[in-house]
């Protein structure tokens, strides 16, 4: 068998458009609640500052969503083309989800976001609010199906198995999977911590370079209450997320702690390590004692199965989740630190003049991100050797392709992605890096080329390539 | 079972994908027709035409893929597999336009890659649609629920003509709907093309029918068979009177008729397509009821799209009205 058989070109081509679209919904998701917020504030306080902030955000909402629904509309079809035997078999559940998530999350916010953007002179400022909402609420009611869809292939219940489909028998069930409510918590506010990060970096970044104005102060103090009020909660709902998957996938805790024995009497917890499939043990491993229990089972000497207990074939690939967990974790510690010392930093305004909080605050721009992405690789590969975990293999799952065809399309997207998403998140860091109202400030200082300042659709204030 | 819900279904879904390729339809076919236009304002103002409802129109697409994931659940495993490159090479097409919608307007030195971006991306998803097309009208390879032929059978001299004249009937739809939302030496220009465009498209639709009804001898027995013709015989007759009335309208100027006419060119088409197939969801072996999922899935989905469906029409329906009206080159830009 050659090293890369269509299966696995099929799985790199899914983790890596998976991981690609997720960025932008993800960033528009948070960033669509804070706009929100934004402009709620200036309706009730007609304080201008809040509208100039709302502008600035929402263009770079407007890139990260229209990148959203161009690698959404991939993924929408990737299920068919690449994992057909998948389809053939859950469509019936998996598709429905889908199609809910179309009808009553992807619909309405394509439908008012035509009107957020553009229609500022055509519905009045209600009107535009009330657009505003229905965004927002379209990109959680979007977090929602497509989580439970992902939940019913993590625990899936509430069906049987006839003529080789899966046939719904109870949809409560099917939707309100055991791991959904945690999972669905646990990506919401994942989200909102992303674009919070996103906010406070670019806040950071202006205020290094010497900008005092209030658009720039307000947003870089309200993004880190944000996160002062976020990040401990998800620390909470992660644990319990943690809980409910030893429960229900022990086989991926136990992948996840690099644990191969069922310790008795309270189980250690590997800090680091490096676990080897072959050898099934988990070298140069540093240990703490009943930790593993501690945080597990939320008791002394709790047990934790090892995955020695498991066939081998059952068995996720524990040196990729061991260490995306150790990631998300660790970058969540470091979240959490930079909000206490927001915090403490908050007296006299001490946020504002702090350059080594501010240089600490930028480079944490991409940590939302970096944590999100690691959480979402240790539940998916986690949830290996199945697609629908214990009832339908990955090995089952995909389509009648050689590996010609998916490794041509593999390449087609990489090198599209690159050049085009690259070229999205390169514009909208170039945004950032103008920061909010600079519209109003620095258009005096722009020279343009005088052909185009003959050019009536030439807008100096913001072109993104120069 | 008493309610024919595959029926239903393959009703929604057939007029899912009419709703996409008549919306998607003009933004694709706006794309195609910028080589036309060389100025950058005209341009700008083709874009901004459908900038506020580019996305809605997309959804679309992605609704019908959706639904028929859910509902028809060996069609969507077969279909794509078997036309895995014309896929992907359209969601690269469609990925261009959709960044270039976005960035173009905020680019200045790279504004000229960009309209590149729209037009190649444009072509290519519309080609790759009309060629996924004509694989389906000359049958897909089935055994027991899957694709069973080879990775180019998709290929064909049928197929690249089906491409082709999707290319045309986009640029029709696009065409018509530049006739409404402009003014001024745009709409000439757009007068201008009418024209010939919808000549080309009616002799393209033309060969298409006689290729599909020679090729295929069930079809044939479909259009032809017993008293059938006398039934069928207004879709023809229809298309030829459309086209003949766009052309009148261009004549006396009337710029609101062009483009519901090569709608209704384009549904006519459409009808003829599900006459020929009908009741295969793939032909020439899989038939709706054959490919549907189970009962309680297909009620479970009707009931939501019974509900939802008619209020996402309503707000699409409003949120064209809110940008109704001529889009000039002095109105602010939208981005």
């Amino acid at each position: 068998m050659p090293i890369f058989d269509a299966i696995l070109l099929a799985r790199i081509q899914f983790a890596f458009t998976i991981s690609a679209h997720i960025i932008f919904p993800a960033t528009s998701i948070g960033l669509a609640g804070f706009l929100a917020v934004l402009e709620a504030m200036w309706l009730r306080t007609g304080d201008a500052v809040y509208k100039q902030m709302y502008f600035f955000w929402s263009k770079i909402f407007a890139i990260a969503f229209g990148m959203g629904v161009v690698s959404g509309v991939v993924m929408a079809y990737e299920f068919g083309a690449n994992w057909a035997g998948f389809s053939r078999i859950a469509g019936p559940i998996t598709g429905v989800l889908l199609t809910y998530e179309v009808m009553t999350a992807f619909f309405l916010e394509a439908g008012f976001l035509g009107v957020m953007l553009f229609g500022w002179e055509k519905v009045g400022a209600r009107g535009h609010f009330f657009a505003t909402l229905m965004v927002a609420t379209g990109t959680l009611v979007s977090t929602f199906w497509i989580l439970a869809s992902n939940s019913f292939m993590q625990t899936p219940q509430g069906f049987a198995m006839e003529n080789g489909q899966l046939v719904p028998i109870d949809w409560w069930k099917v939707i309100f999977n055991p791991s959904f409510p945690y999972r669905l918590a646990h990506m919401t506010i994942a989200a909102y911590i992303v674009a919070a990060f996103l906010v406070v970096a670019c806040s950071a970044y202006h205020l290094l370079a010497g900008r005092r104005d209030l658009a720039v102060k307000r947003s870089f103090s309200m993004a880190l209450w944000i996160l002062l009020m976020l990040v401990p909660i998800q620390m909470i709902v992660g644990d319990a997320h943690g809980l409910n998957t030893r429960q229900y996938q022990p086989a991926k805790i136990a992948a996840i702690e690099g644990l191969w024995e069922t310790e008795r009497g309270g189980t250690s917890l590997n800090l680091v390590g490096f676990p080897d499939m072959q050898e099934e043990q988990t070298k140069h491993a540093v240990k703490v004692p009943h930790l593993g229990s501690l945080i597990l089972t939320h008791s002394w000497d709790g047990e934790i199965r090892g995955l020695k207990s498991f066939p081998p074939q059952d068995r996720p690939y524990s040196p990729i989740l061991f260490w995306t967990f150790r990631i998300m974790v660790g970058l969540g510690l470091l979240m959490l630190l930079l909000s206490l010392a927001a915090l403490a930093l908050r007296r006299g305004g001490r946020i504002y003049e702090t350059r080594w909080f501010q240089r600490w605050a930028l480079y944490m721009g991409p940590t939302g991100l970096l944590a999100l992405l690691a959480g979402w690789v240790t539940t998916e590969v986690g949830r290996q050797p199945w697609t629908i975990y214990g009832v339908l293999r990955t090995a089952d799952s995909a389509s009648p392709l050689d590996a010609q065809q998916v490794g041509t399309s593999l390449l087609t997207f990489v090198v599209v992605y690159f050049l085009v998403f690259g070229l999205g998140i390169y514009y909208i860091l170039k945004l950032m890096k103008k920061g909010p109202g600079s519209e109003t400030q620095s258009s005096v200082q722009t020279a343009a080329h005088p052909a185009l300042v003959n050019n009536p659709l030439y807008r100096p204030e913001d072109p993104i390539d120069r | 079972m008493n309610l024919d819900l595959a029926t239903v279904w393959a009703a929604i879904i057939g007029l899912g994908l009419f709703l996409y390729v008549v919306l998607d339809g003009f933004d694709l076919g706006i794309g195609l027709l910028f080589p036309f236009l060389e100025k950058s304002a005209d341009r700008e103002v083709m874009l901004n035409t459908v900038a506020p409802v580019w996305d809605g129109n997309e959804t679309f697409l992605v609704f019908g893929g959706a639904a028929l994931y859910a509902v028809f659940p060996v069609a969507y495993a077969t279909l794509l597999p078997a036309n895995y490159l014309p896929v992907v090479l359209m969601l690269a097409g469609l990925i261009f336009r959709g960044a270039a919608f976005e960035l173009r307007a905020k680019a200045t030195r790279t504004r000229h890659m960009w309209d590149l971006a729209f037009i190649a991306g444009s072509v290519q998803a519309a080609f790759c649609q009309g060629v996924i097309l004509g694989s389906l009208l000359q049958g897909i390879k089935i055994v027991d629920g899957r694709f069973a032929g080879g990775s180019f059978d998709w290929l064909s001299p049928f197929s690249v003509f089906c491409g082709l004249g999707l290319l045309v009937t986009y640029a029709t739809l696009g065409c018509g709907w530049l006739i409404i939302k402009t003014d001024g030496k745009l709409q000439e220009n757009m007068y201008a093309l009418m024209r010939p465009i919808s000549a080309v498209l009616l002799s393209t639709i033309f060969i298409a029918s006689a290729w599909t009804v020679l090729g295929n001898p069930a079809v044939a027995e479909r259009w032809f068979g017993g008293h059938r013709l006398v039934y069928f015989a207004p879709v023809p007759v229809l298309v030829v009177a459309s086209i003949w009335g766009i052309w009148r309208a261009v004549n006396r100027r009337n710029e609101r008729l062009p483009f519901p006419l090569a709608l209704f060119v384009l549904f006519m088409g459409y009808t003829g397509l599900i006459i020929s197939i009908w009741p295969y969801i793939i032909p020439p072996s899989l038939t709706i009821w054959e490919a549907a999922a189970n009962h309680s899935s297909q009620l479970f989905m009707l009931v939501g799209a019974a509900i939802i469906l008619p209020i996402i029409l309503c707000y699409s329906f409003m949120q064209y009205r809110v940008f109704r009206g001529k889009v000039r080159e002095s109105d602010a830009g939208y981005h």
